[in-house]
């Protein structure tokens, strides 16, 4: 009974969503959208908690409980499984994009009423469709009778605490972006975009980014610890697809703010807001239609592939046909000189979209060259390292100097001054780099350069520009680049790594650090058996701690994973994986050290703190009394 | 900033459109999780690996010599070698010519290993570095090569072999002849 409710709550849902929808065309029902919009909170809400409940109490009438649960699962599993698989993650993703709609009716409408009306109008279009995909090509609710009496179990890669919150982050980013996305949309329509248009907008790209930040830096900690392969980043075509929209929300970011301030970029910012949340739909497109196999492809079903395909081409195809159509009666802004704040933004968004470019075209060649010649090539880490980290280091130079230059034309003169202790900082980390470290890889040495040019010089502008929200967030993001960059550098440079085969009491030596075999034996959890090898580490002698490295074997489904050992020093982290007995009592053990490499989702958080600390400073600029002293809106004023 | 040119702002529908065309394109294609080597249709390299305590080694020359042959890539501390040992021993008895490469393996190691295990190879080759494993396009242990007789890799077996396996790579050798 319960998921009929579920189900029957969907539909209600899509009611809501096309009334939303409607309020694009007027006619009087644009009034009920703000009303729609709650209602399909609602609606979607119980939806969501009908799917819950039957995965909770494993309703193995409930086809998808079925094929992602067993009655052995812990608890937390249990509920992180009712998005760990294809519908149960769209229903979340339609819930996120819900709870925006509700947030959007109920934030003030300081762009007007029927500009707000627009937005839901939008963003009831998305929803629409993605909630018919869940209702005619991907029901979650699908009953399977008579019921068999135990579940599949799921995939135990995610079943894991991260799991927990990284889609959940991952959607709130993406569908954040949905907003911005219906705000250029309606924009568009209205021909209305100016630095109140940035001003609203700023808000839900600043969350977005925080949280896409956040959602990716958790995904990319969940396979350093759960992949067990001793990275971080692998230039994945999953990976990249979450790190596109990001991309393109960091562009977007920072050129929203030069609208906001100095009215230029109009339409430049109005095909970012687009592109995002495009890039978003065309990511959740490649990694659930089947055309790439990984852990996220949960939906190998062309047909669903082809309804998805037909979503993308109404959205993106819409909004960029509005754009074609509309961006060019949108007047020009205001110009400014090349050496400016503005000048120096703009080659910041020209670098990220040289970066969201090549990281396009090596994700996506690939496929194409596939489909096309049939020929198989593999991209992978040469072609990214060696596109992307440059890029990044030309705009960790710009990210020093753009702060200390004025809107509009800027003088120079001030300038030596002000990177004086950060170029000092960059040579003086060169130099201990490559005389104590034994540094010698160029791009390792040009990394910690950048990584103490632009944290110095973001602690440095925190300590003179004065610290309003604005500042904080702007120096506190930066910094976070540093440290990330830190981390990056030192984990790959500094690096060392042994794979070597041990019997119980052998001891391999690395850089000062002893690891000891001191046993390997099976260990059971809840749903799995393991093998479980203890690593006694010690440091020129004195313990440290122990490694317990894991090989496990999950009955249900019957898989192999590994679970890395590893233990976080101050300096760094200690990671073991223990791989297969040779049949003669001596185990595969790869050992890493990897220096700083927590620095990598540090700097993460840190940069999406500094998103949320410049939210809390727009949080104040709403306040009637701050609204004094921008420029208006360009063209017509929407009636309040 | 410049007048938007009115033309240009049709470019990114048309990029996406491109794009659009050819995920269509590209839905429902079978999946290929695994990556062929490309050498397959290629001759094999040309090399010379040092035998097993002196005994005859493995090189290109001894794979042109007209009759195929499996060449297995194998390791002592590899344990799917020794799960695919028996039916190793079975192509052998069926009348298959195997060689080995024992890739990033001590000699002794090796010993042992075909001791346990049984040797079914005709040639084995030491390849300690694990050149000759790239050189062939090898991703990992074990792997089996369908070399014909004039020393073209025609067929790349990834994995352990099972029991199921062994009639399709008698096949295999059967039509590179």
């Amino acid at each position: 009974m319960i998921p009929e409710i579920g189900h029957f709550a969907l539909w209600l849902a899509a009611a809501a969503a096309l009334v939303k929808a409607l309020s694009l065309a007027g006619h009087g029902v644009e009034r009920l959208a703000v009303a729609a919009a709650l209602a399909q909170l609602l609606f979607v809400l119980s939806s969501f908690a009908a799917l819950s409940w039957a995965f909770m109490v494993s309703d193995f009438s409930v086809q998808l409980v079925t094929t992602n649960s067993h009655t052995l699962k812990p608890a937390l599993y249990k509920f992180t499984g009712v998005w760990a698989n294809h519908e149960g993650s769209l229903l979340l993703w339609v819930l996120v994009l819900a709870l925006a709609g509700a947030a959007v009716a109920l934030a003030p409408a300081t762009l007007g009423l029927r500009f707000r009306q627009r937005v839901l109008g939008v963003m009831g279009l998305v929803s629409l469709g993605f909630i018919a995909f869940l209702l005619l090509a991907s029901n979650p609710f699908e009953r399977s009778l008579p019921a068999p009496t135990e579940g599949q179990g799921l995939n135990p890669l995610l079943q894991d605490p991260g799991l927990a919150f990284h889609p959940p982050l991952l959607y709130i980013g993406y569908v954040g972006l949905s907003v911005a996305f219906a705000f250029a949309v309606a924009a568009m329509l209205e021909g209305n975009v100016g630095p109140r248009w940035a001003k609203a907008v700023r808000p839900w790209v600043l969350w977005a980014w925080s949280f896409l930040t956040v959602g990716v830096a958790l995904g990319s900690y969940w396979a350093y610890y759960e992949l067990g392969w001793g990275g971080w980043w692998f230039w994945d075509p999953v990976e990249n697809a979450a790190l596109m929209p990001w991309i393109a929300a960091t562009a977007l970011l920072h050129s929203v703010a030069v609208l906001a301030r100095r009215d230029a970029l109009r339409s430049w910012t109005l095909l970012l807001a687009v592109m995002a949340f495009s890039l978003s739909m065309l990511g959740t497109f490649i990694v659930r239609s089947g055309l790439l196999t990984s852990v996220h492809a949960f939906a190998v079903d062309p047909t669903r592939g082809l309804f998805l395909m037909a979503l993308l081409a109404l959205y993106v195809g819409g909004a960029l046909g509005v754009y074609a159509w509309k961006a060019g009666s949108v007047p020009v802004g205001e110009g400014f000189e090349p050496v400016s704040r503005e000048g120096a933004l703009v080659a910041n968004n020209l670098l990220l979209s040289c970066m969201l470019g090549v990281v396009f075209i090596g994700t996506l060649y690939p496929m194409a060259l596939e489909g096309l010649t049939g020929k198989q090539i593999s991209v992978g880490p040469p072609y990214f390292n060696a596109t992307v980290v440059p890029l990044l280091l030309a705009m960790v130079v710009l990210m020093a100097i753009g702060p200390w230059l004025s809107w509009k034309q800027s003088g120079t003169a001030h300038l030596p001054a002000r990177l004086l202790p950060a170029g000092v900082a960059a040579a003086a980390a060169t130099v201990v780099a490559l005389a104590l470290f034994d540094v010698r890889a160029t791009i390792a040495l040009l990394g910690f350069a950048a990584a103490f040019w632009l944290g110095v010089a973001s602690l440095q502008i925190l300590l003179k520009q004065g610290l309003t929200y604005g500042v904080v967030g702007m120096a506190l993001a930066h910094f976070g680049v540093a440290v990330a960059i830190l981390g990056a550098t030192a984990s790959g440079a500094l690096q060392r790594e042994a794979l070597v085969s041990m019997r119980v009491g052998d001891v391999v030596e690395m850089d000062g650090w002893q690891a000891r075999l001191i046993d390997v034996r099976p260990v059971a959890g809840p749903n799995w058996t393991a093998l479980q090898a203890e690593l006694q580490i010690s440091r020129h002698g004195a313990e440290m701690a122990i490694l317990k490295p894991q090989s496990r074997t999950f009955t249900r489904p019957a898989m192999e994973t590994t679970e890395a050992g590893l233990q976080a020093f101050w300096r760094g982290d200690m990671y073991a994986v223990l791989g297969k007995p040779d049949g003669f009592g001596r185990w595969q053990i790869h050992l890493w050290f990897k220096p700083l490499v927590r620095l990598i989702w540090a700097g993460a958080f840190l940069m999406a703190l500094g998103g949320v600390v410049a939210l809390a400073g727009r949080a104040r600029v709403r306040l009637p009394k701050r609204e004094r002293g921008w420029p208006g809106a360009f063209g017509p004023q929407p009636a309040e | 900033m410049m007048t938007p040119n009115r033309a240009l702002l049709v470019l990114p529908l048309l990029l996406f459109a491109v794009v659009a065309v050819f995920l269509v394109g590209n839905l429902g294609r079978p999946q290929q999780a695994v990556l062929k080597s490309a050498m397959v249709g290629k001759p094999v390299p040309q090399f010379a690996l040092p035998g097993l305590d002196g005994g005859p080694g493995l090189s290109s020359r001894d794979l042109a010599g007209g009759a195929p042959a499996l060449v297995n890539v194998f390791a002592s501390w590899c344990l799917p070698c020794q799960v695919e040992a028996p039916h190793l021993a079975t192509l052998a008895r069926q009348g298959a010519t195997l060689h080995g490469i024992a890739v990033r393996d001590g000699p002794a190691d090796t010993r042992d290993f075909l001791a346990k295990h049984g040797n079914p190879f005709a040639r084995v080759g030491i390849d300690r570095g694990g050149q000759m494993m790239l050189a062939l396009g090898s991703t990992g242990v074990p792997e089996t090569f369908v070399v014909d007789g004039r020393g073209i890799i025609r067929y790349q077996h990834l994995g352990d072999i099972k029991a199921v396996d062994v009639a399709n790579l008698l096949r295999e050798l059967e039509r590179a002849r």
